[in-house]
């Protein structure tokens, strides 16, 4: 029926200034490395000032909405551990879910009009059967830069695509500066052992 | 090829039309196209201009003039600049102009959805619609000779999926405009007084019929054959979510498609059995193709509020064919999930001014910019929006109109320069009262950082005069001008104190910079003494978020922290001071 093949759609969520545009940029040049057609969205303005913030990544054989549809996410990957419920309606069934264990308290949490929700975890696992959830930050802060965090969850990420290693390598090296190369690769290798 | 933004590719295609003119007023989601722009200097000449209308203009002469120009704004932005944009519809250019308007449905970052493509119709000039990065760039090339060709503006409607979606994108070489560059002295060309008007109106009709015919052979619009028991006429972002939810149907693709290109459209319908029309906001298309004569259907299943996707086209395709349309999947722990609205950032000058209104009865009119956050709880401190500049002269209304309360007006240092400055000569020219506080962070903030007449650096990167708003407020016949910072509470509450209570018009500066912007901490982190404090929450009712009061005792999270001090002068019990700096 349709002429764009198999799409695999990724979606990122979290906070305003966590580095999902990176993840997502790098993502995006591994998919176009690997030889296929690609499409991400991101967000600006408003919704950067401490907002809840997702990105979107699909990639395949030819790409038509830069959106992923409800229920079709291959991968959900939230670096604020909420977010991942917040989002779950884009999950496909069967699909990855990768979170972060960090906790960043929204403002109506501060200022006491709303409760930040309790068992987290337990209740992500009743959710999601297929989980990771770890402290990505104190890993990235084992390879030198807690702002490597978005790159270790790339590297849990990872597993549940079919991209090759050789193009998420390319990927990385080609998005950031050359002294930051090695530590970030690192990241992507802890990520990926901690899945 | 390169994986490219709608404006990263806008930018390429000025770069590679040959542009070498080209101004704007940031606006989201519009604003990434002359910030990418300007790396291409010095082929191509860009500005940030005080407001759009200004920005039309420049880049309006300059088309005039031969050189090839662009102009860039949001939706709301083509209403500032619509006086010049009507009539240039008459004068006509030499150099191709293009006027790339990004509209923003579902309101992501704006406070309306108008929907651009009307004014198109409305000052009878072409419109392409690109619904992806390569074609943001081709039709953006494409737009430039249309106007050669005729002499027309043209708009380039793009809005923030386009804008803000990243697609591969193949680049060309720059292509350089030959002609040589000057006004051409021809008062019948450029003067639009009533008996050359209304030889250019002629002008513009006929070229009306000549850009019909262009737009029905133009490859920007194509015909997909497919199955033609369904064919779709669809434009813009909506026709990548269209060949996902009717992978079979025929589809008309326009990316041209005003003056409407009748013939091809009559052509599509004719070869069809049912013909839907998929367009995001308005009707445009459909009311047209419905007055041509042709059966279609379209807004009574595609919704005219908000954005299109492919989940809510789903919901059409399911409520056309008369199936059930899918349930919502419901968010798991929706109701113990706490929101996550934006907010004024730690250490951002403007909580400082909102947190010292909170302890006046005024009503406060305020504007477009960061510091409409100031409306959300706790700070609560902002009564009224409308518009750029609004802030100013809606305070003067609400004090006309007889308002007993003390009415203050807000207003950013950016949106001051774009459109306050005549709300202030009104102010002081027409006898008013109000109190004016221009909240200055020196930059215009919530686009991601501009520059504007007051910072002192162009877009080029070239130092420059910085414009002084108190000088502008004493020109303006404001008799008392105050200064003042923001991060001290006591002299703020002094001057309102001050300035709230005299009967005369006042203008308030209130100055520090966006700490986000300059890149550095107000002050030292400040943490609180849990055994001094009480519990009160007056360093919570700031609504910064870097305190954490999600406990009975809130703490200070010293990562967010910009040391701004502001919740140390807040508190009553001296609990909160700064940490010492580690040596």
């Amino acid at each position: 029926m349709s002429d764009n093949g198999a799409i695999e759609s990724v979606v990122l969520a979290g906070v305003g200034g966590q580095g999902i545009l990176l993840a997502s940029e790098i993502l995006a040049k591994a998919a176009m490395i690997a030889g296929n057609d690609v499409k991400t969205n991101e967000v600006h303005g408003m919704a950067q000032r401490g907002g809840s913030v997702i990105g979107q990544i699909r990639y395949g054989k030819k790409v038509y909405s830069p959106l992923v549809a409800r229920g079709t996410a291959r991968v959900l990957c939230a670096l604020e551990q909420i977010e991942a419920l917040r989002y779950a309606e884009y999950l496909a069934p069967g699909g990855l879910v990768v979170v972060n264990s960090q906790t960043i308290t929204p403002v109506t949490v501060s200022m006491g009009a709303a409760k930040y929700p309790k068992d987290v975890e337990a209740k992500l696992r009743s959710v999601f059967p297929r989980l990771i959830y770890f402290d990505a930050g104190k890993r990235a802060v084992e390879v030198g830069d807690i702002r490597a965090a978005n790159v270790v969850l790339l590297g849990a990420l990872s597993t549940g695509l079919d991209l090759p290693m050789e193009a998420w390598k390319r990927a990385i090296e080609d998005s950031v500066k050359p002294k930051f190369r090695e530590m970030n690769l690192k990241a992507f290798d802890i990520g990926r052992s901690c899945a | 090829m390169q994986i490219l933004s709608g404006n990263e590719a806008f930018a390429r295609g000025v770069y590679e039309a040959g542009v070498t003119v080209a101004c704007g007023y940031p606006g989201t989601p519009s604003t990434e196209i002359l910030e990418n722009a300007v790396k291409f200097k010095p082929a191509i000449y860009c500005e940030w201009s005080p407001n759009e209308k200004v920005a039309f203009e420049v880049a309006a002469a300059a088309a005039c003039a031969g050189a090839r120009a662009i102009v860039t704004m949001k939706h709301v932005g083509l209403n500032v600049a619509a006086d010049p944009l009507m009539t240039l519809s008459y004068l006509g250019v030499e150099g191709g102009f293009v006027a790339i308007v990004a509209d923003d449905p579902g309101m992501h970052s704006s406070q309306n959805e108008q929907d651009t493509r009307n004014y198109a119709r409305f000052a009878k000039i072409p419109l392409l619609e690109p619904s992806d990065s390569q074609e943001a760039k081709d039709f953006l090339k494409l737009g430039i000779e249309i106007s050669e060709k005729y002499k027309t503006p043209v708009i380039v409607r793009t809005t923030t999926r386009v804008s803000h979606s990243r697609s591969i994108v193949e680049l060309a070489e720059r292509v350089e405009n030959t002609r040589t560059i000057g006004l051409e002295k021809n008062p019948p060309r450029w003067v639009p007084v009533p008996q050359w008007a209304r030889v250019m109106r002629r002008t513009v009709e006929d070229r009306l019929g000549k850009l019909r015919a262009d737009a029905c052979s133009s490859p920007a619009n194509r015909i997909e054959w497919r199955d033609k028991s369904l064919g779709i006429i669809t434009a813009s972002i909506a026709y990548q979510y269209v060949r996902e939810v009717w992978p079979e149907a025929s589809a008309l693709k326009l990316g041209f498609s005003y003056p409407y290109p009748d013939d091809l459209i009559r052509q599509f319908a004719g070869s069809v059995q049912k013909v839907l029309i998929v367009e995001e906001l308005d009707d445009f298309l459909e009311e047209h193709i419905k007055a041509m004569g042709i059966a279609c259907v379209g807004k009574q299943f595609v919704p005219n509020i908000g954005e299109l996707s492919v989940t809510t086209l789903q919901a059409s395709r399911a409520k056309m064919e008369g199936r059930e349309v899918p349930a919502e999947t419901p968010t798991p722990f929706a109701d113990e999930l706490p929101a996550r609205p934006p907010v004024l950032c730690p250490g951002c000058p403007h909580r400082g001014v909102f947190a010292a209104l909170g302890k006046y009865d005024v009503i406060v009119t305020g504007d477009i910019g960061c510091y409409s956050l100031g409306a959300f709880k706790p700070l609560n401190r902002l009564d009224i929006i409308l518009c750029m500049g609004g802030g100013i002269s809606m305070a003067h209304g609400l004090d006309k109109a007889g308002d007993k309360r003390t009415i203050v007006g807000i207003v950013g240092d950016s949106t001051f320069f774009h459109s306050g400055v005549t709300g202030l000569m009104d102010i002081a020219y027409n006898k008013g009262c109000s109190k004016i506080i221009v909240v200055d962070n020196r930059t215009t903030a919530m686009t991601g950082h501009q520059d504007h007449p007051g910072t002192g650096q162009t877009l080029m990167g070239e130092p420059t005069v910085t414009i002084s708003i108190e000088e502008i407020g004493r020109a303006c016949g404001f008799k008392r001008v105050r200064t003042i910072n923001p991060y001290n509470t006591n002299e703020t509450l002094e001057v309102l104190n001050e300035e709230l209570s005299v009967k005369e018009p006042s203008l308030i500066v209130s100055r520090g910079g966006c700490p986000l912007h300059e890149k550095k901490k107000v002050g030292p982190v400040r943490r609180i003494n849990q055994d001094l404090c009480k519990a009160c929450r007056a360093c919570v009712r700031i609504g910064c978020p870097a305190i954490d009061g999600g406990q009975k005792k809130p703490f200070i999270n010293e990562f967010l922290c910009n040391g701004c001090s502001l919740c140390q002068q807040m508190c009553a019990f001296g609990a909160i001071s700064a940490v010492e700096e580690k040596l």
